[in-house]
């Protein structure tokens, strides 16, 4: 009896490590953040002010609206792109079919700072493309500044429909032939297969998949940083200049601001739990 | 029949196209001589290669870069085969709490990440902001989700719990059940959950930018750095930088081809797997209905 309870110890031991780096780097930080946003800019007086003050501004409000209004333009694009891309995926046989596979799964690791890199060269002031257009008269691009609203949405667009078809795709082996083959029995057109069976299968894969790219775009900072630094107004770039930049630091404002960005995420989390939940109770 | 089959053609050329371009002008500009009014490059060059491989930043912030990687990844797997290992098997009540702890970073953005670490470690006891250690630290919670699934995984696989009661009824204590009989086991299933880190921290910018930055350039700092100077060389740094990520995965895609026979769904997006699951329960269910 004594010999196992002395190996339960040693064995709890040797969980020491991780429970330290959880604490250390994940719980503790986290904690601290929401700690941090309750006190004023001297560090000492607790309060809401900081919270107030972001509401109370035009400017952070504008911050989050951007990186609001971003992340669902891009979100909603990029699933109905995917959702169209992958349904014509399935049409080819299994080996190309795992080729393209393979193409956007190469592709979904192309982001952060050498994705927009790599607009840079092709859209950007002297850009291949910019510079191509305009020396054969094509003036789609003369107004379009890569640096701008616009241009994020590109980026953001670019990577987010690799990821968007790689999770959409294995929804659609869901829907199985026979279905369809019922459906056409019973007299249902092709339309009416997909209005009263495809999609509704489709829909918590579409939702899920819309509320993880809304996240994926709310907490980018690579792109962006890259591509218009401070130029733009969004919300993770505000959160990084008013933390870890040169001039004025203040940290207590900055955790109050990224306890409202992780809010977010963790309201995408749970409506995308929620959505499901009633999607398949409306199954039942 | 035939014309919906065009369409398809279309729609999923396109999305290739447009997955590409960017890459491939990337590549173009990089081993380009002169290109300023033609469609492809009037000639080529290496050069900006040869001037890339002589820089000797950039060489420090590959050995940077790979000094955090293999430090983070090699604590995460000392650290966690044994954590794993011991709770599933000994503290099973326990789980729970391990999987939330391991996935919970998966929600969390570097940035939000960040602002806290900063906080923690800027004063009191411990001051390591601004230092690699602080990296290591905030990368080992990075890669907590895909380390903690590649490795459950394994153990689910080769069903660790009655390896080890085996192992123990012949005579074995735990530790030499674990070393000798699961440890080799799992060691090529826990391969792709490692390399996928690797490639996952290769290309972190957000921690390394915000907690460390220019004080110890990695080859994402050193990226940025670079952007605003020759756009040829960046070009190149980028390829180079791109290739090695397309090894890495390459690689993860070809062990988890020859485990899985579905290789599509084992990249760095695996742990949204657990989403599918949901999914193809669902569908069964539908199909218990008819």
């Amino acid at each position: 009896m004594r010999k196992i309870k002395k190996q339960k110890i040693y064995l709890l031991a040797l969980l020491l490590p991780f429970i330290t780096f959880v604490i250390g780097f994940e719980i503790g930080p986290l904690v601290a953040m929401i700690k941090n946003s309750f006190y004023a800019d001297d560090g000492i007086q607790v309060t809401i002010n900081q919270y107030i003050t972001i509401f109370k501004s035009k400017f952070y409000l504008q911050a989050i609206q951007n990186s609001l209004v971003i992340s669902l333009f891009s979100a909603v694009t990029s699933v109905i792109i995917a959702v169209i891309a992958a349904y014509s995926l399935t049409k080819f046989s299994q080996k190309i079919q795992n080729r393209l596979l393979m193409i956007t799964n190469m592709t979904s690791n192309f982001e952060g700072i050498p994705l927009s890199f790599s607009y840079i060269i092709l859209l950007g002031n002297n850009g291949l493309f910019t510079l191509l257009f305009s020396k054969i008269g094509w003036d789609v691009f003369a107004d379009f500044n890569l640096y701008s609203w616009t241009g994020l949405i590109l980026v953001y667009i670019y990577f987010q429909i690799p990821l968007a078809v790689m999770l959409i795709y294995p929804s659609y082996q869901g829907i199985k032939k026979q279905w369809k083959e019922a459906s056409s029995l019973l007299g249902g057109s092709t339309s009416s297969f997909w209005l009263h069976i495809g999609i509704p299968v489709l829909l918590p894969s579409i939702v899920g998949t819309f509320s993880i790219l809304f996240a994926n775009a709310m907490g980018a900072y690579a792109t962006a940083y890259a591509l218009v630094g401070s130029n733009y107004n969004l919300l993770s770039l505000q959160i990084a200049s008013l933390v870890a930049s040169d001039v004025a630091l203040k940290p207590q404002l900055g955790s109050a601001m990224g306890v409202l960005l992780a809010a977010t995420m963790i309201g995408a989390m749970w409506f995308n739990e929620r959505m499901m939940r009633r999607i398949r109770r409306d199954l039942r | 029949m035939k014309a919906s089959l065009t369409f398809h053609k279309l729609m999923v050329g396109l999305l290739v196209i447009y997955l590409l371009i960017p890459l491939v002008g990337t590549l173009l500009f990089s081993i380009a001589g002169k290109w300023d009014h033609t469609i492809l490059p009037e000639s080529y060059t290496m050069k900006w290669y040869i001037e890339l491989f002589q820089d000797e930043r950039f060489y420090d912030a590959f050995r940077r870069t790979l000094f955090l990687i293999v430090m983070s990844v090699g604590l995460s797997v000392v650290i966690m085969l044994p954590t794993i290992f011991i709770i599933t098997v000994y503290f099973s009540k326990w789980e729970g709490f391990l999987q939330a702890a391991a996935m919970l970073p998966y929600g969390i953005p570097p940035i939000v990440g960040a602002v806290g670490l900063i906080k923690v470690y800027s004063d009191g006891p411990i001051q390591i902001a601004g230092t690699p250690w602080i990296l290591i630290g905030a990368y080992f919670i990075t890669i907590l989700p895909f380390m903690y699934q590649g490795i459950r995984n394994s153990l689910r696989t080769v069903n660790a719990v009655q390896l080890v009661d085996a192992a123990e009824l012949l005579g074995a204590t735990k530790f030499q059940a674990f070393r000798t009989v699961v440890f080799p086991n799992i060691i090529s299933g826990i391969l792709v959950s490692t390399l996928l880190s690797v490639a996952l921290l290769f290309s972190e910018f957000a921690f390394a930018n915000l907690l460390v930055g220019g004080r110890f350039e990695t080859i994402q700092i050193y990226l940025a750095d670079k952007l605003n100077s020759s756009g040829h060389l960046t070009s190149a740094i980028v390829i180079t930088y791109y290739s090695m990520i397309l090894l890495l995965t390459g690689t993860v895609l070809k062990l988890s081809f020859r485990k899985e026979k579905n290789p599509v769904v084992s990249n760095k997006n695996r742990i949204l797997s657990l989403f599918k699951k949901q999914y193809r329960h669902k569908n069964t269910a539908l199909e218990g209905e008819k």
